[in-house]
Formats: C-alpha cells, sequence, structure tokens
C-alpha cells in the first residue's frame, strides 16, 4: 500500500521538522538581551525589594535559567536531566509561566482545544462557503451572479475583522439573541464537558466563526474562481460536454476536480494564518484561545510560555501540511504515480 | 435517401463582429465520409461544433438549421432544447477531438470516462458498461483491454489515448462521428493507424464520418465527399474523387500547390561531397537517467542517441526525421552545444572552410560565445518563442547587443534590413508580436536567428505548427536565404513530404539510432529499411491513386523484434551502418 507508505513517511519528517523547529523557536525567543527573571530582578533591585530578588534567583536555578543556552535547550524538551530530572516537553512538562506564576500547562489548558475547534470551525466554513460560491461565479461568469459574489466577497476581503466583529454581535444579539463575547457561558468555564456546555459553545462558536473565516472565504472565492475559469478552457470539459452531461454534473467531476488541488494544498497554510490572524479578534471578542496568552507571553519575555505556544501553533501546521500532502495524493494520481514507469 | 444529417445556410458569428461561418450547406449520408477540409481560421471547426453545439459561449448560430434524421423522426439540432440536445450528444453524434492527451481529464480513469457516456445515455449498470467498455477496447486495438480500463490518460502514449478517445466515441454506437483533426498531433505512422482503424469501425458500424482537417492527404485516404472551406465560406465542395483529381476552384488549387509530397516517382542521387564540413558529429551518444522516485526501484537509463554519426557539408541542408523519442531532438541540442553528448562523443564545427575546428562537446565561455554566433536556432511553436511582452526590435537587437556588436542605431537598421530580408515591412520594428499571424511570428524567428550572421541554422520543425500554404512560404524563405548567404542547415522534422522538399540529406532515427541516410531522392527510390518503409508508406499523398498501405506500416511502425532478421535490434546488440551505395546507409547484418 504506497498511501500508507507515504504517510508513514510524510510522519518522520513531520517530527524531524518539528525537532528544527523547536531548536529556531528556542533560539528567537532567547535572542533579545535578558529574560524574564533578570529584567525582574533588574526591577527589583531597583526598587530595593531584596526578598523579591532571592525568590528570582531561586527560579533562575529551578529551571535552569543560569546554564548554558544549549543545555537550557536540551533541559526544556527533555533530551537532558535538568535540576529536577527529565522533565521537558517530551516528558509532558511544558513549563512554567513567569508572568502568571502558574505552570504553562494551568494556563493554556481549555484554550488549547478551543483555539484548535474555533480555527477547525472557521476552515469548515472557509471551504463551506467557498467552493459553491467559487464553482457557481466561474460558471455564470460575467453574470449578475458573477459579479454580486465578487463584490460581496470584496466586501468580506476589506471589512476589519474587529469591525465585522462588532458588527455581527449587535445584530446578532438584537435579532437572534445570540450571547457577545467569549466562547461559552462564563458559568461553565473550568468544568467538565457537558451536553450543556457544548450547546453553549456551539452558540458562541457562530460569530468568531464568520468573522475568522470571512476574509479567507473570499479570498479562496476568488482563487477557485479563476482556476475553474482556466480550467472550463481545457479539452476535457469539451469531450465532457460533446458526452452529453449535465452541466452541473460536469462541473463538479471534471474541471471542479482538477482546480481543487491548491485548495487542498491550502489546508496546511491556513491553519498558522488563521491561528496567528485571529489572535486580534480573540482579544476583541474575548475569546479563550491561546492568542490572548502568546501576546502577553511575547511582551513579557515569558520564555516557556510563547515557546510553548509557538511550537503548539507550528504543531499544527505541520499537521496541516501533513493532511494536505496526503491528500493529494490520494485525489491526484500525477502525483501518486510520478516517476513511476508507463 | 434522406441525408443523416443537412446543414442548410448555417451562418455563426461571435459577438457582433462579422460571420465566422458564412451561408454554409452539405448534406452527410448515412455511412458517408464528408471531410471539411480548410486552413486554420477557414471556419471548419467551429461549423463542426455547430452540429453539437459546443461552440463557445460568445459564439451564436445567426441563421440557418442543421437536421439530423434519425430513425425516430428529422431532430433540428440547431433549435432543440439545451436539455434535448444533451440526449444527441454522445449517442447519435458524437465527437473526437485534436489533442488526445488533453481532451480526457487527467484526473479520472479511462474506463470511468467513456463507461460514463452508457451510464448517461444507456443507463447501464456499472457492471454492464465496463463489459461493453472492455469489448470496445478490445475492438479499437488494446492489447490489454482490462489494464486500458484502470490506466489513467498519463499513463498511455498519444496514439493510445487517441484510440481511448474512438472507443470513447464509440462506445454508444452513433450514427454520426465528427472528428476534428483527430490524428494532426500524433506521428505519421500513428497517425495511419488511427485513420485506418477509424475507416474500419466505420464500415463495420455503418456510421458516417465527418472528417475536419487541414491535411489534403488525409483527405484523400478517407473522404467520399469534400468540403473546401475558406473565411468562412465553402470554396467547393463534391464527391471526392473528381475534386481531388482536378480541383475547379482557384483556392482548392493553390492548396494542392502548396502541400508537400513524396515524389510519386525518384531516382537515384549522388551522394553529398565532404570535403568540406561545418558540422561533424562522431558516435555522439546521450544517456539521461530516469529517476523511479523510489528508492526501491532502480533509474532507468534512457538511450537518446546511440552512436550518431553525422556530417553537414556548408551550405546544405542535412535532415533529420523520425517520430517523438526518436532522439532527433536531443541529437539537434547536442550539435548546438545546448545538451552535453555522454563521454567520447565529438561534435566539431568549422565556421570558415578550412578553420581550426571548435569542439562544441567541450566549450569554454569564450568559446561558446563566439560558436553562438555562428550558431542559431529557429523553434518549432511561434507562438511561444517570441516573448509577448518585447518589441519586435528590441526581440531582434537583443542577441547583438549580448554579444555587443554595433550601436544602437546599427542595430536598429540591421533589424530593419532582416525584416525586409524575411519579407516583413521594416515599420513592423515597433509592434509586439501578438499583431502577427502564425507564419509572420515564423519569420521573425528566422529574422531574430539571422540576426547575427550564423552560418548555421537548427531548425527545430520550423513548419509543423503552420498552415500548408504558409509552411510553403517559409520553406521557400529558408531555400532563398540559403541560396543567398550559403547558410547550411541542420533541419529536425517528423514529416518526410516536407523533408523531400528541402533537405539534400536525410537521416532517419529510431529509438536513437540512425538507421537509415541518404539524399531523399535515393530514399525514397529505394527505401530498405523497414521503419523508411513504414514512414513512407504512412504519409498520407494528396493523391487518391496513392492510398496508405496500412501493411507496410504496420511491419515497420512496430518495436524492433517485429522487423525482418537483418534489421532488428536489441539494448545490447545493434548492427552498423552498412554503405548499400554510394551515399545510402542502412542499419542492418550483411
Amino acid at each position: 500500500m504506497s498511501i500508507l507508505r507515504y504517510a508513514i513517511y510524510r510522519f518522520g519528517t513531520m517530527l524531524l521538522t518539528l525537532l528544527v523547529v523547536s531548536v529556531l523557536v528556542f533560539v528567537i525567543i532567547n535572542l533579545p538581551p535578558g529574560d524574564y527573571l533578570s529584567n525582574q530582578i533588574a526591577e527589583l533591585k531597583a526598587s530595593g525589594q531584596s526578598a523579591g530578588v532571592a525568590k528570582a534567583e531561586f527560579l533562575r536555578k529551578e529551571y535552569a535559567l543560569d546554564r548554558a543556552l544549549w543545555e537550557q535547550y536540551m533541559i526544556w524538551m527533555g533530551f537532558m536531566p535538568g535540576p529536577h530530572g527529565f522533565s521537558g516537553l517530551i516528558q509532558g512538562n511544558f513549563g512554567w509561566s513567569f508572568e502568571f506564576d502558574r505552570p504553562v500547562r494551568e494556563i493554556v489548558g481549555d484554550s488549547l482545544w478551543l483555539t484548535v475547534l474555533v480555527n477547525m470551525a472557521a476552515i469548515v466554513f472557509v471551504y463551506a462557503l467557498a467552493l459553491p460560491l467559487g464553482v457557481i461565479a466561474a460558471a455564470k461568469s460575467r453574470t449578475w451572479i458573477d459579479y454580486t459574489s465578487a463584490f460581496v466577497g470584496y466586501l468580506g476581503l476589506a471589512t476589519p475583522n474587529f469591525l465585522l466583529a462588532l458588527i455581527l454581535y449587535y445584530y446578532g444579539r438584537k435579532y437572534l439573541n445570540i450571547p457577545i463575547g467569549g466562547l461559552m457561558d462564563p458559568s461553565f468555564e473550568g468544568e467538565p464537558l457537558t451536553w450543556e456546555k457544548m450547546k453553549s459553545i456551539m452558540v458562541h462558536l457562530i460569530v468568531p466563526t464568520i468573522v475568522i473565516g470571512t476574509a479567507g472565504a473570499s479570498a479562496m472565492m476568488q482563487r477557485l474562481r479563476a482556476n475553474m475559469l482556466d480550467e472550463l478552457g481545457k479539452p476535457y470539459v469539451e469531450t465532457a460536454i460533446a458526452k452529453g452531461m449535465a452541466p452541473s454534473r460536469m462541473l463538479t467531476k471534471y474541471p471542479l476536480r482538477v482546480a481543487f488541488n491548491p485548495f487542498v494544498a491550502d489546508i496546511g497554510n491556513l491553519l498558522p494564518s488563521m491561528v496567528s490572524g485571529s489572535v486580534l479578534v480573540s482579544v476583541v471578542m474575548g475569546l479563550q484561545t491561546i492568542g490572548p496568552a502568546l501576546l502577553t507571553a511575547l511582551k513579557t519575555q515569558d520564555q516557556f510560555l510563547s515557546a510553548f505556544i509557538l511550537m503548539f501553533v507550528a504543531l499544527l501546521t505541520l499537521i496541516g501540511t501533513m493532511i494536505s500532502d496526503i491528500l493529494l495524493v490520494m485525489l491526484d494520481p500525477r502525483i501518486r504515480y510520478e516517476g513511476r514507469e508507463s | 435517401m434522406t441525408p443523416l444529417l443537412s446543414v442548410e445556410n448555417l451562418s455563426i458569428g461571435f459577438g457582433s463582429g462579422e460571420a465566422v461561418v458564412k451561408d454554409v450547406n452539405f448534406d452527410v449520408m448515412p455511412g458517408e465520409t464528408l471531410a471539411l477540409v480548410g486552413e486554420s481560421g477557414s471556419g471548419k471547426t467551429v461549423t463542426c461544433r455547430a452540429v453539437l453545439r459546443i461552440l463557445p459561449r460568445a459564439a451564436q448560430i445567426r441563421s440557418g438549421r442543421i437536421t439530423l434524421n434519425t430513425e425516430k423522426g428529422p431532430l433540428t439540432l440547431s433549435e432543440m432544447s439545451e436539455r434535448k440536445m444533451r440526449d444527441v450528444r454522445g449517442d447519435q453524434v458524437s465527437m473526437i477531438f485534436q489533442e488526445p492527451m488533453r481532451s480526457l481529464s487527467p484526473l479520472h480513469r479511462i474506463g470511468n470516462q467513456v463507461s460514463e457516456v452508457l451510464w448517461l445515455h444507456r443507463g447501464a449498470s456499472e457492471k454492464e458498461a465496463k463489459r461493453q467498455v472492455l469489448q470496445t477496447f478490445e475492438r479499437v486495438g488494446f492489447p490489454d483491454p482490462e489494464r486500458a480500463y484502470r490506466s489513467y490518460p498519463f499513463e498511455m502514449s498519444g496514439g493510445m489515448r487517441q484510440r481511448a478517445m474512438i472507443a470513447m466515441a464509440m462506445v454508444s454506437k452513433p450514427d454520426l462521428l465528427i472528428a476534428d483533426e483527430p490524428t494532426t498531433a500524433l506521428d505519421v505512422t500513428t497517425q495511419a493507424q488511427v485513420l485506418g482503424l477509424i475507416k474500419e469501425l466505420q464500415q463495420e458500424t455503418g456510421m458516417a464520418l465527418i472528417l475536419v482537417t487541414h491535411d489534403l492527404g488525409v483527405v484523400a485516404n478517407m473522404a467520399e465527399k469534400v468540403v473546401v472551406m475558406h473565411k468562412g465560406r465553402v470554396m467547393e465542395a463534391g464527391a471526392a474523387e473528381p475534386l481531388l483529381k482536378s480541383p475547379a476552384h482557384p483556392y482548392t488549387q493553390q492548396l494542392f500547390n502548396a502541400a508537400p509530397a513524396i515524389p510519386a516517382e525518384a531516382t537515384l542521387a549522388p551522394p553529398l561531397p565532404d570535403d568540406d564540413l561545418i558540422l561533424e558529429m562522431n558516435k555522439v551518444n546521450k544517456t539521461f537517467t530516469m529517476r523511479s522516485g523510489s528508492a526501491w526501484k532502480p533509474d532507468v537509463l534512457v538511450h537518446a542517441c546511440r552512436g550518431v554519426d553525422l556530417k553537414l557539408p556548408r551550405g546544405k541542408t542535412l535532415a533529420i526525421v523520425g517520430e517523438s523519442g526518436s532522439g532527433k531532438t536531443t541529437a539537434a541540442r547536442i550539435a548546438l552545444g545546448a545538451e552535453l553528448p555522454d563521454e567520447g562523443s565529438e561534435v566539431l564545427f568549422r565556421a570558415t572552410p578550412g578553420a581550426d575546428p571548435i569542439t562544441v562537446h567541450k566549450m569554454d565561455r569564450a568559446t561558446r560565445t563566439a560558436f553562438q554566433r555562428d550558431a542559431q536556432m529557429v523553434f518549432q511553436d511561434p507562438y511561444s518563442s517570441l516573448s509577448p511582452r518585447m518589441r519586435v526590435q528590441d526581440a531582434m537587437t537583443e542577441p547583438l547587443e549580448i554579444h555587443k556588436i554595433g550601436t544602437k542605431s546599427e542595430q536598429r537598421d540591421k533589424a530593419a534590413q532582416m525584416l525586409q530580408r524575411v519579407g516583413l515591412n521594416s515599420d513592423m520594428l515597433k509592434r509586439y508580436p501578438h499583431a502577427f499571424s502564425g507564419g509572420q511570428r515564423q519569420r521573425l524567428s528566422v529574422a531574430r536567428a539571422m540576426m547575427l550572421d550564423p552560418s548555421l541554422i537548427v531548425c527545430d520543425e520550423p513548419t509543423s505548427a503552420l498552415d500548408v500554404s504558409v509552411q510553403e512560404q517559409i520553406l521557400t524563405l529558408l531555400e532563398e536565404l540559403q541560396e543567398g548567404l550559403g547558410l547550411s542547415y541542420l533541419f529536425i522534422s517528423h514529416d518526410l513530404a516536407v523533408v523531400a522538399r528541402i533537405a539534400d540529406e536525410v537521416a532517419v532515427m529510431r529509438q536513437g539510432l540512425i538507421v537509415e541516410q541518404a539524399p531523399p531522392d535515393t530514399l525514397f527510390y529505394n527505401p530498405q529499411h523497414p521503419y523508411t518503409k513504414a514512414l513512407i508508406a504512412a504519409q498520407p499523398e494528396p493523391d487518391i491513386e496513392r492510398p496508405i498501405n496500412l501493411k507496410l506500416v504496420a511491419q515497420g511502425a512496430g518495436s524492433p523484434e517485429k522487423w525482418a532478421e537483418a534489421f532488428r535490434f536489441t539494448d545490447t546488440m545493434v548492427p552498423s551502418l552498412v554503405e548499400l551505395e554510394p551515399g545510402h546507409k542502412v542499419r542492418c547484418h550483411v
């Protein structure tokens, strides 16, 4: 089974890439001079609070920040024993957030899967909207349908996300009684997952999904339209029509299949751009995703927290590209048979 | 007898522009073959597409009537609803197209695409459709129908893909088949076989055929009735035999005069002198490695050229003939230094008589620059070989700029002079290539190649993208330039008739080997190699008395194992070239 073999190979390269990314992330975070603790020590010394200084010095030892950079990295990853033995990412210890004074795991907690959830919902929204609209716009190119969808699409592209969020919240509240802000009713926060909680999340998800997905959807729609128009001019479309196929079936079976490749390849790019693009939206809409936490962590040089979040985004990206690569191989025989004798 | 299809007073136009098809009339009888002949822009393609109403969106039928007489009574195709039209397409009337690669979806299996016709029109189950499709596949000549059913188009050669297209068109047993240049993109031997297949199928099923083509040779071999079109109008129409034997209309006569042909009778020609060679290729080998793409399978070696020896005397034309994959283009690229031959090969170029030869197979930078001034190339496709964003003047003076020759105004003067030399106007210098027709563009390509006053020009199929009458003009231009300037040509072609016209010596290549080499007259007078014989036999001649000899084609065009013992070669065992008579060499065991 060649696809299975390819999937395994692809998984292997993903792990390798992740390793390289971890080095890059760690180095880049440590590039600016100083770290959270040394900044704090300087501040405490300036204000003469020696008790705090002792605590900070203790933390420095505790988290091996006094060691060489490569050692810090090895300890962080869990390749090398630190002050508490092997205890790094691969052992499941994500480190300590100095800013929040709590373990990273506790801070990110729920927001990890909420991030995944929000962005998945947005991606599904993007595809569900862009696919039919792009195909219809191409099939009916240069008609009012095409022009209208292009107009709405450009509106979507041009409207700032936070503005769209405010508008949707306002009218959603006014007419549909959609709750404002957050990803669940505050009473469910920290509670175990129940049916009620799920329902609450679903309702809260509607506006963020639309806000995060709209720009992506209109961009994708425009590209799909252009791709489809290219394909519609190809001779195999003529063959299909000459066979006597009905337009709708012909469109979806032939040109769409070919025009679709770039969009499968896009899954990988979509994930990270949505995660990073939705930071602002998350702040505005009070979503409990990791976006706001990342922002704080980067601002305060909270190195373990920011390193972990960056690693998480990288992981999402790599999983996305892996999925799109494997899907491409499954969808396109030309890729599958590449290099094979015919 | 009522005609199967009648087209009456058909006029078609794009938008509000002038009509591209004007007042066209013809009838097709059941079982009859009608050839729609014309050059590009004649409206033949638009006319045949109008029958199935698969016109570009901007085109509309302005007037006229297209009627198909079926068993259930007449159908007015030109007035039917789109919904009803779908039942006719692919069922009573089906169509095959010019480019077999691009006419099949690359992402769907052949079996699926062909079966679809039966699913659509017969409501056949998947199993039942497959049974019928496999039968059709066997009929159109797939050696392993099951495998073809599972294959994707890119796994097949051009000829096999066109067979798949034919199977798709035939599987519903249509009353009428429309074939739009079905063999133009194929090699000449494959073309002969595909034409033969269409003819056989037609005899078996009794369907009628509309054959759209620009090639009078194909017409002479296939048609019972001919309609000659020019600029949207019918110039001449009638039964094939009288029309082909004595065309009445001046335009038809002009077409016939332009069509190159292999001479019906040839005589033995004297061998070329070889005392002053401009280009010499000795034992040229070229091996490509095709990566298998898998660590488990070994890479495949492809021998594009095997021991190619060629000598081009100064001022003469040497043609290399062969089908796609024969290695002819690789040989030309090596001659130009664009590709490095394998170790041990030797390519020598002498710019002037008696000069020290340039070793093209290993040149340093300075020699290469000097060599490039003397050796230039004219490419096949005049549409893609000129940058659409460069004015003619810039494209023409660019070689002079690269080689830092002359001042700006001298360069411009030279460009103007060259344009006139190739029969264009010097006031065209400011235009962009899109303002030129195909033939004019090829003239531009020739003019550009001439800018550096080269002594050798490599022409890679310079006329195969052009209409016959334009091809004739370009060949004449090349001849004039050769005469006036003493140019030498290395001419790459798949068309023996063109070669017969222009070459002084022909080398026939097959699977990287030269199998036969002689002056063209000698070659046509006394062809020895089965492959040469097949090429000659497959060439469709615009002469109804000289039909394609399919038996000779089948014998020679197949794999070398099918040849007579004396000519066979394998990967390891290759007979040498034997000189049969002076200047006539054949690869065979003696």
